[in-house]
């Protein structure tokens, strides 16, 4: 059937929501100072990590989940979530790409996600998350010839614990929020990138999360260090399978840019958001990113690409301490059906002639729910400070709803800052027109989309703008009516 | 002189919801001709060229429309568009964030590809726009703007010309075209569709006044008066319309 107006066209099924068998370790339902002891130990760490742990956990023992944010759900239960899980050794020790489990390459291979170094994606190193832990990572080789290093978190904490132990923390404390807190105590894995001085990565970066098994939370932990005119380009992509019952992300994410260096920072994230009719199931994606710009002149750029979950929270933000450095946050976020996003950015300007720059992008069908909040800090050192801000929400039907929550606190006079603010419909009456020159609704609403949110794209690296653009499409059919 | 029978409607009965606008329109167009369809304000004339385009919010109560001898009535609207029929917008909408180049590009592929050709190659594609845009002296910042947004009236009723330009109807209906446009952008459109005119197309011009027939002369004109047409004639008969006014013309049709 043709969609014909703008309700008959948002209901595609979650291609991505099969579930792989594989034999894993996995600890016990339920959450207490064991639970956190015994993810320590099964993976290896020094007495410095194990200490890490426990301070958070002990923590976020004192802290009550904050209920702020934009978005309703019922009460998490925090006993009933497997803090652990893994694919069995022979799975998960991965000297060589070789000696990974046949499953597991297949079930990314089944996600587009190449991990054979030799495939095309020629030009990407990968890190592949499966569960908790780290199951491959791709070109590691390459990389480590002009000084980059491309691993997973656990082989940080093994083989450069001085960088893990300086860093950790330093940017999201512990103490930062609730599930900052948690994801400190219980974080399994994740992505370690360090770029030594004046180098530039000479490919992009790319990790790849994946949760498989059911009830299991994911909390990995990213942290990349660039040093003094370094560069690099990161970027994340997420999937997850079906399951009815809710699933907790609560990742961290720490950037560092030393001076003059670079770090873009960019996020395609594809979770499942749930049953399209019910809104059951789907996975909670609660995560804290933030980027410290501690030298001068550097900068920090995320994109993100938010087009699943059943609730996304989430903020990535930049502190700006070094003289003229920079923040710049570029987001488009698709909600559907029942999703629930409160997403958006904080730009701490601490450092005078800082500039920061926040280009939104919001877009609601079905009957969700899309929330932009935003804050722009001033503190009283950072003359001549200056933001720009652009928040733009497209709605698609009539029973959806888009917020925005900006924040401005200036305390330096000579700061400049500009907001920019719109919400538009996508009509029948424009659906109409292209349909009376030819062309279908489906392409109609990806082209509005896609001009909608071309500023964004352009940010993405090549092949993900293309998969970006792909995925909004994907996304979106079925909400036409 | 006149070409095979292109659009054949007969008794057609249509309107919004409950109300019917079109009772019982009869019309035949044939290849090469150009019909004039004058009348009132809520006469029926935008109705008609809405139900003649597949606007969903029209329903169509009874008649038959044939393009070609085909059912047009069952086809969806870009099947419509595909198979040839074009209509001009009276109020063209606005799209923010989709530039010209790319609208353009995207119908007129979908075109090639329903007549199982290949897309156009891109450079290919641009000079043909560049000339066709010619037609109605677009300037050629337009391609960079976003479809009509930010448009002035006679810009968008030009940027309607130069999209039948590009896709080359084998029917266009112009609603209205004239409306809004001072003269010199009235001269302009004009002159575009009079370049536009050829032995194998048709055009239905739906309009209030005279003026725009002063510069496309027209085979037929037809006066449509509470959704039929009352009368019918040649080019002089709208000359006669802007003597006498509607009034008198549909009395005198009636009696």
């Amino acid at each position: 059937m043709t969609p014909k107006t703008l309700q008959d066209f948002t209901s595609q099924e979650y291609k991505y929501g099969f579930k792989t068998d594989i034999e894993s370790v996995t600890l016990p339902k339920g959450l207490n100072e064991e639970t956190v002891r015994s993810i320590s130990r099964l993976k290896n760490e020094p007495e410095f990590m194990l200490e890490f742990r426990l301070r958070a956990y002990r923590h976020w023992l004192t802290l009550r989940e904050p209920t702020w944010a934009h978005v309703e759900y019922p009460k998490i239960d925090y006993q009933d979530i497997i803090y652990y899980s893994a694919p069995k050794p022979k799975a998960a020790d991965k000297k060589s790409m070789d000696e990974v489990d046949p499953e597991l390459k297949k079930t990314f291979e089944k996600l587009g996600i190449p991990l054979m170094e030799q495939k095309r994606l020629a030009g990407v190193a990968v890190d592949a998350i499966f569960d908790s832990v780290s199951v491959a990572t791709s070109y590691k080789q390459k990389l480590l010839e002009v000084g980059v290093v491309f691993c997973s978190f656990s082989e940080a904490v093994e083989k450069y614990p001085e960088l893990v132990k300086k860093y950790i923390g330093s940017v999201v404390p512990y103490t930062d929020n609730y599930f900052a807190a948690l994801n400190s105590a219980v974080f399994s894995d994740g992505s370690f990138v360090y770029i030594p001085k004046g180098v530039k990565s000479p490919m992009e970066l790319s990790s790849y999360f994946r949760i498989n098994t059911e009830g299991s939370g994911q909390f990995e932990r990213t942290l990349i260090i660039c040093e003094d005119g370094g560069y690099v380009s990161y970027l994340e992509g997420c999937t997850a399978p079906k399951f009815d019952t809710n699933q907790l992300h609560a990742a961290v994410v720490e950037l560092v840019a030393l001076d003059e260096a670079e770090i873009k920072y960019s996020t395609v994230q594809n979770w499942y958001a749930g049953d399209p009719k019910t809104g059951k199931g789907g996975i909670y994606n609660f995560v804290t990113k933030r980027g410290k710009c501690l030298g001068k002149r550097s900068k920090i750029s995320w994109t993100q690409v938010e087009t699943g979950s059943a609730i996304t929270w989430k903020y990535p933000s930049c502190v700006l301490i070094g003289e003229g450095s920079t923040g710049e946050f570029y987001s488009v976020a698709l909600t559907n059906h029942h999703q629930q996003a409160d997403t958006g950015t904080k730009m701490i300007h601490i450092g005078r002639d800082t500039k920061s720059r926040i280009i939104s992008k919001g877009i609601s069908a079905g009957a969700s729910r899309n929330s932009y909040r935003g804050a722009v800090e001033i503190k009283a050192g950072a003359d001549n400070a200056r933001n720009f801000t652009q928040c733009d929400s497209l709605l698609v039907g009539d029973r959806c709803s888009a917020n925005t929550f900006p924040v401005i606190d200036a305390l330096n006079p000579t700061a400049q800052l500009e907001h920019e603010a719109s919400t538009s419909r996508i009509s029948d009456d424009q659906l109409f027109y292209f349909r009376s020159r030819g062309i279908r609704t489906e392409e109609a609403m990806t082209t509005i989309v896609n001009g909608f949110c071309k500023e964004v794209f352009n940010e993405l690296p090549g092949e993900f703008a293309v998969e970006a653009t792909q995925l909004l499409g994907l996304k979106l059919e079925g909400s036409v009516g | 002189m006149s070409g095979k029978v292109l659009l054949e409607i007969q008794g057609l009965t249509a309107g919004i919801g409950e109300r019917e606008i079109l009772k019982g329109f009869d019309l035949s167009v044939r290849a090469g001709e150009v019909h004039a369809i004058m009348g009132p304000n809520g006469s029926g004339k935008s109705t008609l060229s809405k139900v003649l385009a597949g606007d969903p919010h029209y329903k169509v109560t009874s008649g038959t429309v044939r393009f070609e001898g085909k059912d047009l009535l069952t086809m969806e609207p870009e099947a419509r568009a595909l198979e040839g029929v074009f209509l001009a917008f009276q109020y063209p909408v606005e799209i923010p964030g989709v530039n010209n180049a790319s609208f353009l590009r995207l119908a007129y592929n979908a075109k090639r590809r329903h007549d199982g050709k290949s897309e156009a190659d891109p450079l290919e594609f641009d000079e043909l726009v560049r000339e066709r845009m010619g037609v109605v002296s677009m300037p050629e910042t337009f391609l960079t703007r976003s479809v009509n947004h930010g448009f002035s009236g006679g810009e968008k009723k030009r940027n309607e010309i130069v999209q039948m330009a590009v896709l080359e109807p084998k029917l266009a209906i112009l609603d209205e075209t004239d409306s809004g446009l001072d003269i010199d952008a009235l001269r302009i459109v004009a002159e575009g569709i009079n370049k536009l005119r050829r032995p194998d197309n048709a055009m239905i011009l739906i309009t209030h006044y005279n003026r725009l027939l002063e510069y496309v002369r027209p085979d037929h004109v037809h006066i449509l008066a509470n959704g039929r047409i009352v009368r019918s004639g040649g080019a002089q008969l709208a000359l006669e319309l802007e003597k006498k006014g509607y009034d008198l013309l549909t009395a005198e049709a009636k009696g």
